[in-house]
């Protein structure tokens, strides 16, 4: 993706078309669609050179509100099309939202073999743990127990932690944010399109309508701090009210919450997170942390390691055989045959 | 694309078994020739036996074969020319070499094919085949060595047996190729081996491993030839029909100035395109083997949006589970060509069998009213011209296409003169800064072509043309979403005449024949050859019949209402249950039809077709 130096500075308006938004009032999308816009600006992207790819649910919405290209596609299959579109044309910024049961359900077949590809692109995974569009379903992330409308009982199946997904199929990042904190949330988008890979984002995003409050043990302000940490790469594991409270990691490697100073625990002790290592060991813990282990829910960047695109081991490829075998057109290609014989 | 072709069915094969004197390759040929002359061929048998009974092993002197030839009639000799040898060995490739026929099928044991091999054949490099010029011979190579030892592995039975019942490996994977039934062999063994059990138990094991390998592998070699009839002047080469459709590809991708990109995933038989496209990186074609059909279908449609000449290549279950991708560009609007080279189905069904069976699915196989283009090529040269108009209609006229080709031309070969592009139409993409105009602000993403009623194709990365599409019903002029009633109705009838309308662009219906005949004998797609010869012997049996032959279906020719008024009975033959023919009284009424049904995964027999054609002539 080339940004057009010579063009001046964007702003989120830039991205953002007439259209009239749909969602519900107070649904955790509008503002993921505004840091949206304001990541874009921050990137300083030209609008024309973003396709936005969605799927079906009302997260897959998304692209009809953006001043760019948009592909409004079927359920399940936006990282399929995203992988066609980026590999037709590598320059252009390919961002995908989707929804939990749209990924993960439906998709899962697709979210997965794009990231152990690592094509180039985006996936804003909006997890309000529901199927939203269709009325209150439970999803593939919904908690064991859920009720709703097609679990009356509470559902009988364990949930998947997106991160684990992630990392099953060898992604390369994957972060975390929550709908209503809107800086760190930009922050992140922007980290995700830094990233050369499949970056998958996922927002903990709340459905007013059919799952009012599904985040809000984590998401009040009244705990955020206690119950989330928020990571930086190379930056030390701190959270607390008053970054009183980090990470570490007993012998076994079992990560433990604790406050410094008390229990012999020092600032030393506390892990310092590192995005970029290859070993996913401690990136896995990381994202499995939460309230049924007692520990944070890591938020930000939790890895982001280097490796190649898709796209480009597949151009590189093409430039080699094309050394080898320069271009031909398509009639000489044919008189070159092994088996050719002439009729005369 | 009217040429002529002959259809050449080796109903008459021979095939010869060749090896080292001790692999037992008469018995191998003795078995087959018995198993073919028990299912009702006539056969005659040539066995071959070494020059020197004591020569060395594995050199072209020790070389022992048998040679047979089944036929349906008057078999009177073995048949000079080989159609299918196989060659345990390189001394008996070396030796047989001469003996093969341009187009003939050699299965060889690629175990013994190895470096000292070769040297004890007299072999310098090590590619025999490329040695002894062999350039248009199907190879088939099998592990025959390791794959009989591991048959047996579980046998209480010594090296020597195991070695020695690799001939009946071999005799298994002939009889698949080949349709002997499996138990007959079985009993033929028992027949011979009955009175030593674990060497019976060793053999049917042997040969039981052989059919099953030819079996799970799709193992098909074609034994039939389409035979262009062609004598003008100018250079050939040989080509079946998934090479043709993926050239075909290519050859559009180059007029149209656009990349070529395939999301595909591998399928019997149609895989063959998807293998050829993936070389193919000297074009700079894009070939991406997808996790599943569906994956196929949404990168293509992604690639097109983005730009591309995008192309997905699959079968019948494949085109089932892109049904509602498809739809998905049929709504969009964007140009796609969905390949489906049908086979017997339903469901699995017989995946190396070939049937005309998806033409409903390619129709209507959509959710909503869904419109869309649907060819079907004539002939394995044929597949280059369809897959070439495919991609033509595609382009221009923003939409996806169906191509249906079948198991037998995608297999088949003939000889193809390298056409000259010149005479290829041009194509033009309606890029909206070109084709529209007006300037960007006015611009909406379905405003359309008044005489086309094309769409406009607005590429991401152009600036000034950011627009989004969906699936979900837009408003006429805004593009926007709407669910207005009287919009959703024009919607579809404009989506609708828009396909109807690409009648203007394609070829007039031709009739051969006897035009003033009383029967018009009509086909469509992969069944040219064999109706085309039929239609032949019964004007030379003195009956008079017209013949017309559909490449494309949705929308049909301008001229086919007045060609189908013209005739006291038309014969509608095709390789499913009727398909077309109901297709064709639902758009015409009161045709006087006549069915003619062959559902058994076999080509046409021209026999059977004269034969029948004649009674309803006659009628
Ligand atoms: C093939 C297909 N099956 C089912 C549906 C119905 N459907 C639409 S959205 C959806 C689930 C949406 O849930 P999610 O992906 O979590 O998105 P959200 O609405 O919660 O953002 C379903 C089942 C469909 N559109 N297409
Ligand atoms: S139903 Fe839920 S997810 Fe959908 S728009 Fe309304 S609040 Fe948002
Ligand atoms: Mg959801």
């Amino acid at each position: 993706m080339e940004t057009n130096l010579t063009s001046q500075k964007h702003t989120p308006k830039d991205y953002k078309n007439g259209s009239a938004v749909r969602w519900c009032p107070g649904c955790g999308d509008h503002a993921i669609l505004n840091c949206l816009h304001k990541a874009f600006a921050e990137l300083n992207l030209e609008p024309h050179e973003i396709a936005v790819i969605s799927g079906i649910g009302c997260s897959s919405r998304l692209p009809y509100y953006m001043n760019t290209y948009g592909l409004h596609g079927i359920h399940g299959r936006a990282a399929a099309i995203a992988t066609g579109v980026k590999v037709a044309n590598p320059d252009l910024s390919v961002w995908v939202t989707t929804g939990d049961g749209d990924s993960l359900a439906i998709g899962g077949n697709h979210f997965i073999h794009a990231i152990r590809r690592n094509v180039d692109i985006n996936i804003i995974l909006f997890n309000n743990k529901i199927y939203g569009l269709t009325k209150g379903q439970y999803s593939p992330t919904s908690e064991k127990g859920f009720i709703s409308k097609s679990s009356p009982y509470g559902t009988v199946e364990e949930p998947f932690n997106p991160a684990e997904l992630c990392f099953g199929a060898r992604g390369t990042f994957f972060g975390r944010a929550i709908d209503v904190d809107l800086n760190n949330l930009t922050d992140l988008l922007t980290a995700s399109a830094k990233h050369k890979g499949t970056a998958v984002v996922e927002v903990l995003q709340n459905c007013v309508i059919f799952n009012n409050g599904i985040h809000s043990k984590i998401t009040d302000k009244a705990y955020r701090p206690e119950r989330t940490i928020w990571l930086q790469h190379g930056k030390k594991m701190l959270f607390g009210f008053n970054n009183e409270k980090g990470i570490v990691a007993d012998a076994n490697l079992q990560l433990k919450a604790v406050t410094i100073g008390q229990d012999g625990y020092t600032l030393d002790d506390v892990l310092v997170h590192d995005a970029a290592t290859k070993d996913s060991t401690l990136h896995l813990k990381l994202a499995q942390m939460g309230c049924d282990n007692d520990l944070p829910v890591a938020l930000g960047v939790i890895r982001d390691v280097e490796a190649p695109t898709f796209e480009n081991e597949y151009e590189k490829q093409i430039e080699e055989v094309q050394k080898k075998m320069p271009v031909k057109s398509f009639t000489e290609f044919l008189m070159n045959s092994k088996n050719m014989w002439e009729l005369k | 694309m009217t040429e002529k072709t002959v259809v050449n069915d080796l109903k008459d094969v021979t095939v010869r078994f060749s090896g080292d004197s001790g692999d037992g390759m008469q018995l191998s040929g003795t078995l087959f020739s018995t198993l073919s002359a028990i299912l009702g061929n006539e056969i005659a048998t040539f066995p071959d036996y070494p020059a020197e009974i004591r020569a060395p092993k594995g050199t072209p002197q020790g070389v022992s074969g048998f040679q047979v030839r089944i036929g349906s009639h008057d078999v009177y000799n073995a048949g000079d020319k080989t159609d299918v040898l196989v060659a345990m060995n390189p001394a008996a490739l070396k030796v047989n070499a001469g003996n093969l026929k341009k187009h003939s099928i050699v299965i060889y044991d690629s175990d013994s094919f190895q470096k000292k091999d070769l040297e004890k054949a007299g072999f310098k490099t090590d590619d025999p085949f490329q040695e002894l010029n062999l350039n248009s011979v199907q190879v088939i190579p099998v592990a025959i060595t390791s794959l009989t030892k591991a048959a047996l592995e579980d046998m209480d039975v010594d090296n020597r047996i195991v070695l020695r019942s690799k001939n009946m490996f071999a005799l298994g994977v002939v009889c698949w190729l080949f349709n002997r039934p499996a138990d007959i062999a079985e009993r033929l063994l028992k027949e011979k081996f009955g009175k030593r059990p674990l060497v019976f138990q060793a053999n049917v094991k042997a040969f039981l491993a052989g059919y099953n390998y030819g079996n799970n592998t799709h193992l098909t070699a074609s034994t039939y030839r389409i035979e262009t009839v062609n004598n003008e002047k100018g250079f050939y080469i040989d080509i079946n029909g998934n090479l043709a459709t993926a050239y075909g590809l290519i050859a559009a991708a180059e007029k149209a100035n656009l990349q070529l990109f395939l999301g595909s995933y591998p399928i019997t038989p149609a895989s063959e395109i998807l293998h050829e496209l993936a070389k193919r990186k000297d074009f700079g074609v894009k070939a991406l083997q997808m996790e599943d059909e569906i994956a196929g279908i949404s990168t293509a449609i992604g690639a097109s949006f983005a730009g591309h000449l995008a192309a997905t290549s699959t079968s019948g279950p494949g085109l089932a589970l892109k049904s509602e991708a498809l739809n998905l560009a049929v709504m969009l609007e964007l140009p796609l060509v969905v390949i489906d080279v049908q086979r017997a189905g339903p469901s699995t069904g017989m995946p190396t069998k070939s049937e005309q069976t998806d033409l409903n699915m390619a129709l209507y196989g959509r959710n909503g009213e869904s419109p869309l283009v649907v060819i079907a090529a004539f002939s394995p040269t044929d597949c280059f011209d369809a897959a070439f108009w495919a991609s033509k209609l595609a382009i221009e006229h923003m939409t996806p296409v169906v191509l249906l080709t079948d198991g037998y031309i995608a297999n088949g070969s003939s000889a193809w003169k390298i056409p000259n592009m010149n005479d290829y139409p041009k194509i033009v993409p309606p890029y909206v800064q070109k084709h529209f105009d007006g300037n960007p602000s006015t611009w909406k993403p379905y405003l359309r072509d008044e005489k086309t009623l094309v769409r406009y194709w607005a590429v991401p990365g152009t600036p000034g043309y950011m627009h989004r599409i969906g699936g979900l019903e837009k408003d006429y002029y805004t593009g926007v979403i709407s669910t207005d009633p009287d919009n959703h109705q024009r919607m579809v009838k404009t989506r609708q005449e828009k396909i109807d309308k690409i009648a203007d662009f394609i070829p007039e219906q031709e009739v051969w024949g006897d035009q003033n005949a009383d029967t018009l004998i009509v086909g469509w797609g992969g069944t040219y050859g064999h109706l085309f010869e039929a239609v032949k012997k019964i004007r030379k049996a003195g009956k008079k019949a017209a013949f017309t032959q559909f490449k494309f279906i949705a929308p049909l020719p301008k001229n086919t209402e007045e060609i189908l008024r013209k005739y006291k009975k038309i014969i509608v033959a095709e390789e499913n249950n009727g398909q077309f023919a109901s297709y064709l009284q639902g758009k015409f009424k009161n045709l006087p039809l006549y069915r003619f049904n062959r559902i058994t995964g076999q080509p046409f027999r021209i026999e059977e077709l004269v034969k029948e054609f004649i009674q309803i002539i006659e009628e």
